[in-house]
């Protein structure tokens, strides 16, 4: 698993309360991991805090699986 | 139209001398004070180094870390309370009509130990506007009645009063009149606060509310003593399930009393210093009186409002001396504030549990730290000093007085 990859699903972890084995690339934030809409948003803002970028809401909105998360990011993150 | 009956059912109670009902009773007639150095923060730079926090909590005993974390600490001292008094009342969620239970929840602050986190963020991440989205939904005071209800599907009415230190006695009071009116069949009513941050010492030191006897925190509320000095802040929750009486009799419950009056005035006169004469507070007990259809002599015992701070204290026996005569001499009068502190937008629902339980036991718990009576109040008052008194009780009432010069009363009777 890279450091990004890692690093996201630690977040997802904390939190969402969910354990780590269900955190895989296919899980989605609100089908499978218990989010809703404020969760996601909580989880976005630690993604952003934690890698130092800026996802713009309409990006954001396309981020709906761990997978998503982490592709976005180690394509945005410097 | 003829007014339904309307009964107690359960009880519960997160307090800072107990995190049960019975603990908070036991320590209640023991005499013991909730009062010590404040652990939640540093109050070195404060005036006021002391306070009646709940002791040893940890929001991971009672909820998994995810649910914690989107709930103010009044909020889930609203739901532990709410718990204790759903499992005491014995109802099966099975057999009762949820679009007829409601929940009306004082709280007399809200989030603030959330609305000072966030803000400080704010101010620490130079003003970027980053606030967690969970920041509203954890702060606003309303929130623990939504707690409550999504908890138990209840889908009756639901709101959230505010009304500072009488929050919790106007929710009881709301609830009561609309079980009377027929609009639902129970509720879970009551309130909760958790202030003790640095904002809210700061803020209360600011306004020379509470005590700074640092040296001596136990002693420090003293309520009606020549030598109080203020309130001393305190934290947690009371609830008490109350519903229709036919209703409880049906599924054969439990009855700890009968709520039979609640009364709801203001003072209009300051925002922060009660009428010098008490006469909103004697207005209040009037009406409860009457709408509870209780000859004056009948009440037995006044769980007063009596926070230890130099006026209220004058104000509130005057009131009761001038409303009860010479009856007011064979009255029980007890400030637990004297134990537990001042739970604020909660006091009114522990103190309502106090009155309650005193007439279940027949025990009136005391008005500690009684060393020596304000030369203002008459001696000839019954203020149960420093020991607990054995009393049977058939009416019992609880006044709570509130910033802004809102004053309620409930009281409760005993079923025949």
């Amino acid at each position: 698993m890279s450091d990004i990859a890692s690093r996201v699903k630690a977040i997802i972890v904390d939190k969402l309360g969910v354990d780590e084995t269900e955190v895989t690339n296919e899980a989605s934030f609100t089908n499978d991991l218990g989010a809703d809409s404020l969760d996601t948003v909580e989880l976005i803002m630690e993604f952003e805090k934690e890698f130092n970028i800026a996802i713009p809401d309409d990006q954001a909105e396309n981020i709906g699986t761990v997978g998503d998360a982490i592709a976005y990011i180690e394509e945005n993150a410097k | 139209m003829e007014l339904k009956r309307v009964v107690v059912t359960g009880m519960g109670a997160i307090t800072p001398i107990g995190k049960t009902v019975d603990e908070y009773w036991n320590n209640l007639v023991q005499g013991v004070s909730g009062a010590a150095p404040i652990t939640r923060f540093d109050a070195t730079p404060f005036k006021t180094q002391f306070a009646c926090e709940v002791k040893d909590y940890k929001a991971t005993d009672y909820f998994d870390r995810k649910e914690a974390r989107k709930m103010d600490m009044f909020a889930q001292f609203a739901v532990i309370a709410a718990e204790q008094a759903f499992q005491d009342s014995g109802i099966d969620l099975q057999t009762i009509d949820q679009d007829m239970a409601g929940v009306i929840w004082g709280a007399g602050i809200g989030g603030i130990i959330t609305f000072l986190d966030e803000t400080r963020g704010f101010v620490k991440n130079n003003e970027v506007p980053r606030f967690n989205p969970f920041f509203i939904p954890k702060m606003i005071s309303d929130i623990a009645a939504g707690h409550i209800s999504i908890k138990y599907g209840f889908r009756g009415p639901n709101y959230g009063t505010v009304s500072a230190c009488a929050s919790a006695s106007h929710a009881i009071g709301s609830a009561f009149d609309l079980i009377r009116l027929g609009k639902a069949e129970m509720f879970i009513t009551g309130g909760s606060e958790a202030a003790i941050n640095e904002a809210g010492v700061g803020g209360f030191n600011a306004m020379q509310a509470i005590s700074t006897r640092n040296d001596d925190p136990a002693t420090a509320s003293r309520p009606f003593d020549k030598g109080r000095d203020g309130f001393v802040m305190g934290e947690g929750a009371g609830a008490l399930v109350i519903e229709e009486y036919e209703h409880a009799v049906k599924r054969g419950a439990k009855i700890y009393c009968e709520l039979v009056g609640s009364g709801m005035t203001a003072d209009a006169h300051h925002i922060t210093a009660p009428h010098p004469e008490g006469k909103g507070a004697q207005r209040v007990m009037e009406n409860a009186l009457k709408d509870g259809n209780i000859n004056r002599e009948e009440v037995d015992y006044i769980n007063v409002h009596g926070t230890s701070t130099p006026l209220g204290d004058i104000a509130e026996p005057l009131a009761i001396q001038r409303l009860f005569g010479d009856h007011a001499y064979k009255l029980n009068i007890s400030s637990t504030k004297s134990m537990t502190g001042h739970l604020l937008g909660a006091t009114g629902a522990i103190e309502a549990i106090a009155s309650i339980l005193a007439m279940k036991n027949s025990i009136v718990p005391p008005t500690i730290n009684q060393f020596e009576l304000d030369p203002e109040i008459d001696p000839k008052l019954n203020l149960t000093p420093n020991k607990a008194q054995e009393r049977k009780i058939k009416v019992a009432m609880s006044n709570t007085f509130g910033f802004g010069g809102h004053n309620a009363c409930v009281v409760f009777k005993a079923l025949d």
